[in-house]
Formats: structure tokens, sequence, C-alpha cells
């Protein structure tokens, strides 16, 4: 083995390497809703409406997040687990923050009398509906993600020296992220 | 995490990392950890393999039921009702009952059979064999892979023994019938259950691309560079890399599908009648957005079946023809063009469904490409048998048979491409035999191919021939005898789908000809039998592989021990320093021996041969340039003749402008062409430099 790594010490990691492939294949499940919508928006009984106003926030939240993901591989590496555990529990922290503030916005429209499901739903509410949920889906999975990492960090009595797993956590998590903005401006002003 | 820590490494394997002083330690083998929840990629392409031959019984099964009542629509078969009970009361199945096995049947071909059991099988089983791997990049994830297909199946299994049976409105599952529980029998629960299995199938197929694509390009062996992989783990590679693109977006298109189920919201439902009575609540729904986003995965998914089997067969011919596969580098591009392809054409599916014509017209331009790639490769794999000197085995004349059927069934697409013609043909038995033939049968020739050919190296036994030959030859000539006929039937307007052709005045003349297409299919299917009682007596009772290397082949499969333990190689993985089909020019044995002074001579055939053709083919389009301009010429004289203003412009002298630059670029591809050729082939000296590069070239493939 050890004369395989010598030989070719950049080659990227295997796992790393999974992660961008299954990144763009994720890409690929939202560009087909996404230009599902477009198709859709340029149809008869097309409703527009306004937003909730709580998605800017759980934008905030979720770059806020990203930050603090970022920090905490930078902290890993140089060995301050104190820091890192604290890091990765603000991160899932404020991923489910922004799950909560994603179904508050689904609340909202609701409340404005715009159905997201049922008989009267229109597809455009029904659209937000499942693209934003089937993101907020993502986001649970890197919150259960960080989780495992925790109780690794807490339970397990072998040190772990291998920074491959907060790297992958961390790179899912900017994607997630990335992910939402592009929504977001796509709602905005593309869709 | 290199090659080595991959095996070692513990489930959810790269959190610590392995560092090899573990290496030929024994693993306690359990029954389960072994034959059940394996992580050796061999074991795992075994279970795919069985798994999909299960299915591929039930869904041949299927097709013979169906074809029962199409060939003897007044017939009564008392056995029926002991086998399918209500489905067949009477003997004679229930029009319910057809349309839930053609569904199935094309659900389980396409998807369980053909995608599953050919890429599971074969990605599984050749890709670490054939670059040098120990196992896969993530032994577990390809676990996984496994049982969500074993889920996918059981839930599918399941949906036959429901009360309203399966789904069966098509294996399309085009909405309203897919998305209103009420509109067919099988719309309801059976519809459900179809979800469940594919939504798991998709997961599945996408856990096992992304261990494909990370294993291909991140473990492979040292020296074995790109440019050196055999053309199977090219086509496997272009497969993994579609599903990994397209069935994403079918998954999309299925979430919304759930939700208009389950949600009652209004993606593809509108306000239709159903039943004649009440129309539906929702508003705005758009079926035709249920087929794009379907055939988005739909079109790709033909390629995903195809490119395996293509992959396999290039092997196949190259290593019993004791030939180098002809155009190695125009083989990796065509598959690369088909692949690119593969996400452009997929509206011309949907020709009929009001798409727009200027539309409709650019895809008949991007999808009569195609079939520039796909000549490429036939020309390919017959220049590659030209004066070869060919071995006969199982594999090789099932690659053979994949060659024909490839080309008989291709150029029927190219009918099918053009959407004028496809007014008349769409949704016939035109459509039907040509995408069996070139789909769905040629795929199962690679399978078989790729069975037979590596049966020794996955059981360390050979098949039994004579039945092997026996399989191939009923199979062959079975499956032309089947399809052929349909085409005429396609031509003649005889829609696909219908349940009884005998009612129809037009389509009464067909009644002989169904009788014959049915029985030959009963015959067909009952030489599958035969295959499998070869495959599983071989697996057991077969004769013993002896010589590590049975085929004097140059790929790396066949540098491990008989019976490859979990890690493939004992001791070092081997190093490669050729590329894989350094086999003798015209036949003539050339295996393993000091290839550097031989090499160089065989090569600089290669290149002659090229030269050769190069010309011939750049004449060939020259005199086609040509053939061209002076029709337009006449055409513009004539229009001239015609026209009282004669407005004489510099066009009406000599050739038109187009022409001109047309043929001035043929003169330049020929002249570049030839030169490179030449000097390729020694004939022309282009310096020193260039020379000398080419003849180094030639060592190092």
């Amino acid at each position: 083995m050890s004369a395989i790594v010598n030989e070719a010490p950049k080659r990227i990691h295997p796992h790393k390497f999974t992660l961008w492939v299954a990144m763009g294949s994720i890409i690929m499940m939202f560009a087909g809703l996404t230009s599902a919508y477009i198709v859709k928006k340029n149809q008869s009984s097309w409703l527009e409406f306004d937003l909730p106003v709580v998605f800017m926030y759980s934008t905030l939240v979720i770059i806020a997040s990203s930050l603090s993901v970022h920090l905490a591989v930078k902290a890993f590496k140089a060995r301050e687990m104190a820091r890192y555990r604290t890091l990765i529990t603000v991160t899932a922290l404020l991923g489910v923050l922004f799950m909560g503030l994603q179904i508050l916005g689904f609340m909202d429209l609701e409340a404005r009398n715009i159905a997201l499901t049922g008989a009267k739903s229109n597809s455009a509410a029904s659209f937000l509906l499942v693209i934003t949920g089937l993101h907020m889906l993502h986001v649970l999975g890197g919150v259960i993600a960080l989780l495992v990492m925790f109780i690794k960090a807490y339970v397990s009595s072998v040190k772990n020296y291998s920074s491959l797993s907060i790297e992958l956590v961390g790179t899912y998590w900017h994607f997630v992220d990335i992910l939402w903005i592009y929504l977001f401006i796509f709602y905005n002003w593309i869709g | 995490m290199s090659n080595e820590a991959v095996l070692h490494a513990p489930a959810g394997a790269g959190l610590h990392d392995a560092h090899g002083d573990h290496h030929h330690e024994h693993h306690h083998e359990t029954f389960i950890s072994k034959y059940v929840f394996s992580m050796d990629h061999k074991m795992i392409a075994k279970q795919f393999l069985i798994t999909g031959m299960v299915w591929a019984v039930l869904g041949g099964l299927m097709s013979v039921l169906f074809r029962l009542q199409l060939g003897y629509p007044e017939s009564t078969f008392p056995f029926l009702e002991d086998i399918l009970g209500k489905w067949a009361e009477g003997g004679k199945i229930t029009p319910e009952a057809y349309y839930a096995l053609v569904t199935t049947h094309g659900t389980v071909l396409v998807f369980f059979v053909l995608t599953a059991g050919l890429s599971g099988t074969f990605a599984n089983f050749l890709i670490p064999l054939q670059i040098g791997a120990r196992d896969m990049a993530s032994p577990f994830m390809n676990m996984l892979s496994y049982w969500f297909f074993f889920a996918a199946s059981i839930v599918m299994l399941s949906s036959m023994f429901v009360e309203f049976g399966p789904f069966s409105g098509g294996w399309t599952a085009y909405p309203p019938l897919s998305a209103l529980a009420a509109a067919s029998p099988g719309s309801g629960t059976g519809m459900d259950l179809w979800l469940i299995a594919m939504a798991l199938f998709v997961v599945s197929s996408l856990l096992g691309g992304l261990n494909y694509i990370a294993t291909v390009l991140n473990m492979r062996t040292k020296g074995m560079s790109m440019t050196r992989m055999p053309l199977t783990i090219w086509a496997l590679f272009f497969t993994a890399v579609l599903g990994v693109l397209s069935f994403p977006v079918l998954f999309s298109g299925f979430i919304l599908l759930i939700f208009d189920r389950n949600f009652g919201t209004s993606f593809y439902l509108s306000d239709i009648f159903i039943n004649g009575v009440g129309a539906l609540p929702n508003e705005g729904g758009s079926a035709i957005l249920y087929q794009h986003l379907f055939w988005f995965l739909g079109h790709p998914e033909v390629y995903i079946i195809l490119l395996p089997a293509m992959g396999m067969v290039s092997e196949i011919l190259s290593v019993n023809s004791r030939k180098p596969i002809f155009g190695y580098i125009a083989m990796v591009g065509s598959l690369f063009a088909i692949a690119i392809l593969a996400f452009l054409v997929w509206a011309h599916h949907m020709f009929v469904t009001g798409l727009n014509p200027f539309l409709g017209s650019v895809f008949v331009l991007l999808t009569l490409l195609i079939a520039v790639p796909s000549a490429i490769k036939v020309f390919n794999w017959l220049t590659t048998l030209w004066r070869g000197n060919i071995r006969f085995t199982p594999g090789m004349l099932f690659s053979i048979g994949f060659v024909s059927l490839f080309i008989s069934g291709g150029l029927t697409g190219i009918w099918l491409g053009n959407s004028a013609l496809d007014i008349h043909l769409h949704d016939t038995y035109f459509v039907i035999a040509h995408f069996h033939i070139v789909m769905g049968v040629a795929s199962m020739f690679g399978m078989f191919a790729g069975i037979y050919h590596w049966f020794p190296k996955m059981y360390g036994r050979y098949m039994n021939n004579t039945l092997a030959y026996l399989h191939f030859w009923i199979t062959l000539g079975g499956a032309y005898m089947i399809f052929w006929p349909m085409h005429y039937q396609g031509l003649a307007g005889m829609p696909r789908r219908y349940y009884d052709y005998s009612v129809w005045e037009s389509f009464k003349q067909f009644a002989e000809l169904n009788r014959f297409i049915s029985t030959v299919a009963m015959i067909v299917f009952a030489a599958q039998l035969l295959f499998l009682f070869n495959f599983f007596y071989s697996v057991f009772k077969g004769r013993k592989v002896t010589s590590q290397n049975p085929y004097n082949a140059n790929t790396l499969e066949w540098t491990t021990p008989i019976n490859p333990g979990h890690g493939n190689w004992v001791g070092e993985i081997p190093e490669v320093h050729r590329w894989a089909y350094d086999y003798g020019k015209d036949g003539k044995e050339f295996y393993l021996s000091n290839h550097t002074s031989r090499s160089r001579r065989k090569q600089s055939l290669i290149f002659k041969t090229e030269f050769i053709s190069v010309i011939i083919f750049q004449c060939s389009r020259i005199t086609g340039a040509l053939f061209l301009s002076k029709i337009r010429n006449d055409k513009i004289h004539r229009n001239q003749k015609t026209n009282s203003i004669t407005s004489s412009s510099s066009q009406t002298k000599g050739l038109h402008v187009i022409d001109k630059v047309h043929l001035e670029l043929y003169r330049g591809f020929f002249l570049c062409h030839l030169l490179f050729a030449g000097a390729k082939s020694g004939r022309i000296r282009l310096g020193h430099d260039y020379t000398a590069f080419c003849s180094r070239h030639a060592n190092h493939r």
C-alpha cells in the first residue's frame, strides 16, 4: 500500500470523489425539478405570489452554518477538539433552525390561503413545497451526519486523526448551502 | 485510502487511515458474510446475476403468456387458470391481466434484468478485475446497492400478489393512468408498490453508479492509464455516468407523481373527466411534463442497457479474433459521443404529443446523429473480425450475434427517428420490433456473451459448449423470426398494446403471423431453460478450469488465481505495460512474447491499414460532395430556366459557393489525414521527431 501512496500522493480520496459525483447527481435532480418549474410557469393557470419573508432569514442561517462548519474543519485539523465539538454542535443546531424556518415559511403560505397541497392547490405553490422540501431532506441528512460525528467525538475511545469524515461532511454542507442559495435566487429572479 | 486499505477498513470505511501492516491476514468468513452480506465485488456481481436471471425468467414467462393471448385470441387454455387464478378465468387471460403482464414485462426487463442484471453484474465483476483493484472504492456501498435492488425486487414481486394486481398502465407509467388510483385496476395498490420498487431501484443504481465511477477513476493499478483501459471498462464507466446523471431526473418526476397521487396536487393532472363522469378538481396540470421528465431518463436508459453490451462485445471480439481492436480511440470516442447524444434526444419519444415541429426537427437531427458513432462502432467491430484468426467460442458467437442484431435494429431506428415517418409508425409493432432487436435482444446477447466468456473466471469451471451452441442458434434464429415479421405488422399500422387484433378488419390478416410469432416465442423461451440448466449445472459440475488464462487474453482478470479470493491477487497487483488489445496482426499468435520489436512492426501494419482505409473513406466523401453539388447545380440551372428573371450571379458559374467551401474543407481534411496516417505508417517522413514519437507510441501502447 505504501508504495502506491508514494506513487500518487495527490490522488483524490475515492470517498471524496464519490461525494463529488453524488453532488452532481443531486444537482441533476434539482435541475430536473427547476426546469419542470420553468416549463410549468409558462403554461396557463400559474399563480404568482410573494415568497415568505422567512426564507430570507433561513438563507442567512444556512450561510452562517456554512461558516461554522468551515471553522469546525479548521479546528479539527488544528486538533482543538473542544472547539471542534462546539462548532459542529452549532452547525447542527443552525441546520435544525434552518429547517424550522422553512416550515414556518410553508405555514406562512398556508396562512395566506395559498394551498400547497390538496384540491385547491396551484402547482406554483406545490412546486415550492416539493423543491424546498427535498432540499430540507438533504439538510436533514447533513444534520444526521453531524450527529454521528458528534457522538463519535464523545463516545469513541479511539483517537481519530483522520480528517476525512469531517471534510466530507463539510463539503456536503457547503453544497447544500450553495444549493439553497441557488434555489433562493431561482425563486426570486429566474423562475 | 489505497487499494489495499479498502479491503481491510471496517464498514463505513475510511474513518481510520489503514496503514498497510496487515497485508495477508485471513478473515474469518461465515456463510452469511461470504454468500449473503458479502462485500466482495465478485460475490455481489454473482448476486446481481442470479437475481437478474430470476427476473429474466419471470419477465420472459410473462411475454409467453401474453403472446399466447395474441397468437390464439379465440382459444382457451384451462391450465392458465391453475397458474393465474382469476386473472385467467375459463382459461383466457383477462384484458386487465394482459395489460398488467405487458407493463410488468417491460418494467422488469428494462430495469431489473438489463440494467441491474447487466451492468450490476459486469460492472461489479469486471471493473476491479480489469483495472487491477482489490475491490470497489466503497465495498460497503456496493453491498448496499445490491440489497436496495433486492428490496426493490421483493416489492415489485409482491405487487403481483395484491388484490387488483400489479400496475397495468405501461412501463412508462404515464399519468393519468399512474396518477389516479381509480384509473385502472392496477393504478391503486399496484402502482404504489411499483413506485416504491422503482424508488428503491433508483437508489440502488445510484449507489452502484457512484461506486463504479469512483473506482474507475481512482483505483487503477500502476501503469493502467485511461488509454490502456479495456473497452469494457470504458463502456461501463460511461454507463455509470449516464445513470448517475439521468436517474435523479426520473426520481424527481416520480416525486411529483407521488404528490399528485397522494396529496392532491396538480403537476400532471388537470380537470379531465374520468370514466365519463365528473371532472377532477385539479387545474392546469400537464401530463406532457411527466413525459419530458420520464424520457429524460428513458432515453439515456436505452444506452445504459446497450453500452455495457457494446463494451463486452468489443473485448470478446478482439480476444477471439486474436487481433487488436480496430480503432480503439474511435471506439472510446464513439462511446463518449453516444453518451452525450443520449441526453439530447429524449423528445423523439414524444413527436406525436403536439411538440413544436421546429423543436421536433432539432430532435430529428440529434437523433439521426447517433447513427454516426453507431456506424463507427459497427465498422470497427467488422474490421476487428476482418482476417482474424477467429475462435468460435459461445461468447464469440453471441458477440457476433450482437453485431448482427445491432445493425438490423439500428437501421430501423433511422426510420423512427424521423418525425414525419413517426406519425405513422408511432406506437405500432414497428417500434416494438425496433427496440426489441436493437436494445432488448442485442443487450441480452451481450449479457449471454459476457456470461459465457467470463464464466470460467466467475466459477472456475467451464459451461458446456454443445448446449451453448444450441442455445445460440435457437435464440438468434428465433429472435429474428419473432421480431422481423413485426416490422410488416407495424408498417401496416398495427398498434401496440392491444388485447385482441382479431376484431379489427384491417389486422385480421395477421392472425396467422401472430400465431407464428407466438409459437416461436415459446420455443425461444424453452431454449433459455437450456441455458439456465447449463449455467447451474456447470456452476457445480462443470469441467474445471486448469489454466490461469484459458483464452490467452491480455486483460488483468486472467492474471488472478483460477479461483480468486477477496482481494483478487495473491501478493502484489500486477503492473501494466501495454494496452489491453496487444494481439498479433491478422490473428497470428502474439501472446506474451517480447513485444518491443514485433510490436513496432505490428503497429506499423495497423497504421498502414488505417492509411488505406483513410484514403478510401475520404475519397468516398469527396465523391459524395461532388455528386451533391452536381445535383444542386442542376437544380439551380433548372430553376433559372423556369424563372424568367435570370440574375446571373457568380453562383451560376461553376460550383455553388457552399459546395466550394465544402470541397476545400474536405480536401484539407484529406491532406491532413493522409499526412498523419502516412507518417504513422512510416510511408511519409515528417522529420525525425514525429516518426520517433510514433514508434515510441507503438511500444508503449
